[in-house]
């Protein structure tokens, strides 16, 4: 195996009394899908707050990029690295069209200070085909696009940086079905193109439609890491909730019992 | 579980292709039915743009012109363009702020302000003209980026902000004329010329081919640019086409304007400012981050805007126009009193706004608002005033009737909007 592009070890994180992580292991490599799981609480936005630099992890444990021990203290040190985070509020201006979001706080000028519209909606145009991403007018405002086309230009705008690591927060989970696929397409095409994807999720059809791995958390420790291929439903819920007896298996228990009795 | 079967429509056309229309964009205005509905689907989706004021100030023109003819006279229209000048400039102020989703209610007695401190520095310390009008703006330019700080920075709500800008800055006025109620400013001179200038005729065609010049030239450039580029672009016949529509206002404006006395400097000046604030607004980075701190004020910040200098800067901008507006109001009462400033200036400016088009929720508008805003309630005041035994109170009435129309069709026009956004999941 290569050398994960980034790769913790021993992350905790401390908020007065409540320890969010404890000694928290977690990598990817590049091309690879990784699924960060968990319950409510369980620990994950912490953990992708601590890598995207929102928040300081405590001394302790390390981060270490590309085989290098570094640091990570604000988000510009994550976007400087080359982590780019896309937050479930897609932080988009609704006003502003396409062209106009994708390059805000990132505008090509000319040389009077005024805007390149060409060069943007065209670098727009290749970015977006390169995704295989199919949007008809990029000049429309992005109010009237749906949650998925939202989504996908929200991913896109981080991918200007040209990062090497996306973190994706529950990018799906206000998405209807066709919308969810191109979300999922698109999550491939980043694989492919040989990012690391670290995507927050609760919905597991899309975690084992895309993910190579599952990385578990529970009550902010390591639950597990398990590759998707070869590893059943049952077993990740179970270590999402921390037993084989809980009330996901429970209720498919009495699904299965209930079919047999009006049978 | 199986894999979820990715659904995607094949690549947006092939590279080689130039102008780039997507074929599921129904309508594009490359033909003239297409044109027509597109134009026609803009209505139903709320993007009525410029056309519902343009049509009501065609018809208030129609029936003010029916009522008395002498409405549409040379000289009643060249009054009317000096008449809007100054609430003019301070609806072009009140515009970046609106745009922010904030409201200024101190313009008026900024403006007020403003023409005391004119009127003060001038007549009773003997200053310069230049250098009074330089201290008026002066004054307007802290005061906004007073305004904005407390506002910006320590996080008090603009509306209560400049509330006490409201109050304070009227009871500075007012400490400032004292002892007299009113000071009489010169009838010649820097002050006076502001509103009683008129251009020679050649001069005001001048102007009109200029600005067709530079909008042709400015058009080509970019739409052979984008041509060049291989993206979606208007064709020569389109572009000229448009920019002969522009031609047609500003030809029959020159034309009407030098049958009276010619180009009012007032107008021109007022003028200016909206085409310099609506090039600032669309194409520069600055005019981008105004709208996109309107538009959502987390995702700017987020984006690397730092919104408190935006908006800091905004108030600053809006203050310093109330303050010229005040100045224009010196210059064509040839005089500063304890009242300038202080009547219904903020109300029509903002009126003046919201009916121009901008929207009071943020994000949404433009500069030329102020121009089609003061242009509407201007006429309605010329033409009443033609009209015997029609007071102030009817102008109330039926400027009260148009800003609620406006505004309800901006509400309107943001729900249609958002049944249209066909977002969500």
């Amino acid at each position: 195996m290569s050398t994960p592009v980034l790769e913790l070890s021993g992350i905790s994180k401390t908020f007065g009394a409540v320890r969010a992580l404890d000694e928290v292991d977690l990598h990817v490599q590049q091309g690879e899908v990784v699924a960060l799981l968990g319950d409510n609480g369980a620990g994950k936005s912490t953990l992708v707050k601590v890598i995207s630099g929102a928040h300081t992890a405590d001394t302790g444990g390390a981060v270490v990029w590309d085989g290098r021990t570094v640091e990570i203290t604000t988000p510009a040190d994550a976007q400087r690295l080359g982590i780019a985070t896309i937050y479930q509020d897609l932080a988009l201006c609704d006003n502003l069209d396409i062209v106009a979001n994708l390059f805000l706080g990132n505008e090509h000028l000319h040389f009077p200070g005024t805007l390149d519209e060409v060069e943007m909606e065209r670098r727009a145009w290749e970015l977006l085909r390169s995704l295989s991403v199919d949007i008809p007018d990029l000049r429309v405002p992005v109010a009237s696009l749906s949650g998925g086309q939202r989504q996908i230009v929200a991913i896109a705008r981080a991918l200007l940086g040209e990062p090497r690591v996306v973190m994706l927060d529950e990018p799906t989970a206000a998405l209807g079905v066709a919308q969810t696929a191109q979300v999922l397409d698109l999550i491939e095409q980043l694989r492919d193109q040989g990012l690391g994807v670290i995507l927050i999720s609760h919905n597991m059809a899309d975690v084992r439609a895309v993910a190579d791995r599952a990385a578990v958390l529970r009550l902010g420790r390591n639950a597990g890491d398990f590759p998707i291929a070869g590893t059943s439903y049952e077993e990740i819920v179970a270590a999402i909730t921390g037993a084989a007896d809980n009330p996901v298996t429970r209720r498919d228990g009495r699904q299965t019992a209930g079919a047999e009795e009006s049978r | 579980m199986s894999r979820n079967t990715p659904v995607t429509d094949p690549p947006a056309p092939s590279e080689g292709d130039t102008g780039r229309r997507d074929p599921r964009l129904l309508d594009t205005a490359a033909t003239p039915g297409g044109w027509w509905r597109a134009a026609k689907r803009k209505v139903r989706a709320g993007e009525l743009g410029a056309a519902p004021v343009v049509i009501g100030l065609l018809l208030i023109a129609l029936v003010f012109q029916l009522l008395n003819d002498r409405f549409l006279s040379p000289q009643n229209l060249s009054n009317l363009t000096v008449q809007i000048a100054a609430i003019g400039l301070m609806t072009t102020g009140v515009i970046v702020v609106l745009l922010l989703g904030e409201i200024d209610l101190s313009i008026g007695s900024v403006a007020g302000l403003s023409a005391a401190v004119l009127a003060v520095t001038v007549m009773r310390h003997g200053w310069p003209e230049w250098a009074g009008i330089a201290a008026a703006l002066g004054t307007g330019l802290l005061v906004g980026l007073f305004h904005g700080f407390v506002f910006a920075k320590i996080g008090v709500p603009a509306f209560v902000v400049t509330l006490a800008g409201l109050l304070g800055w009227q009871g500075l006025h007012l400490w400032a004329m004292s002892p007299d109620g009113t000071i009489n400013t010169r009838s010649e001179g820097l002050i006076a010329s502001l509103t009683q200038t008129y251009f020679v005729p050649w001069i005001g065609w001048a102007v009109v081919l200029l600005v067709l010049a530079l909008h042709l030239a400015s058009t080509l450039t970019s739409e052979h640019r984008r041509r060049a580029a291989g993206l979606p672009h208007r064709s020569l016949a389109e572009t000229v086409l448009r920019t002969a529509l522009l031609a047609v206002p500003l030809a029959a404006g020159a034309w009407i304007l030098n049958q009276h006395n010619g180009l009012p400097l007032a107008f021109l000046v007022f003028v200016g400012a909206v085409v310099t604030l609506d090039l600032v607004l669309r194409k520069t980075r600055y005019g981008r981050m105004i709208y996109a701190v309107g538009g959502n004020a987390e995702a700017a910040r987020r984006a690397g805007i730092n919104t408190v200098l935006i908006r800091i800067s905004v108030f600053g901008i809006a203050s310093t126009l109330a303050a010229l507006g005040g100045v224009m109001l010196v210059s064509r009462n040839i005089a500063a009193s304890t009242t300038t400033g202080g009547g219904q200036e903020l109300m029509m400016a903002i009126a003046a706004a919201v009916i121009g088009g901008t929207s009071l929720f943020g994000g949404r508008g433009n500069a030329y608002s102020a121009l089609l805003g003061g242009l509407v309630l201007g006429a309605i005041t010329s033409g009443l005033l033609l009209l015997p035994n029609v007071d102030t109170s009817v102008r109330f009435m039926i400027t009260a009737a148009v800003l609620l129309v406006a505004v309800i069709m901006d509400a309107a026009s943001r729900r249609g909007r958002k049944t249209h956004a066909r977002g969500g999941g």
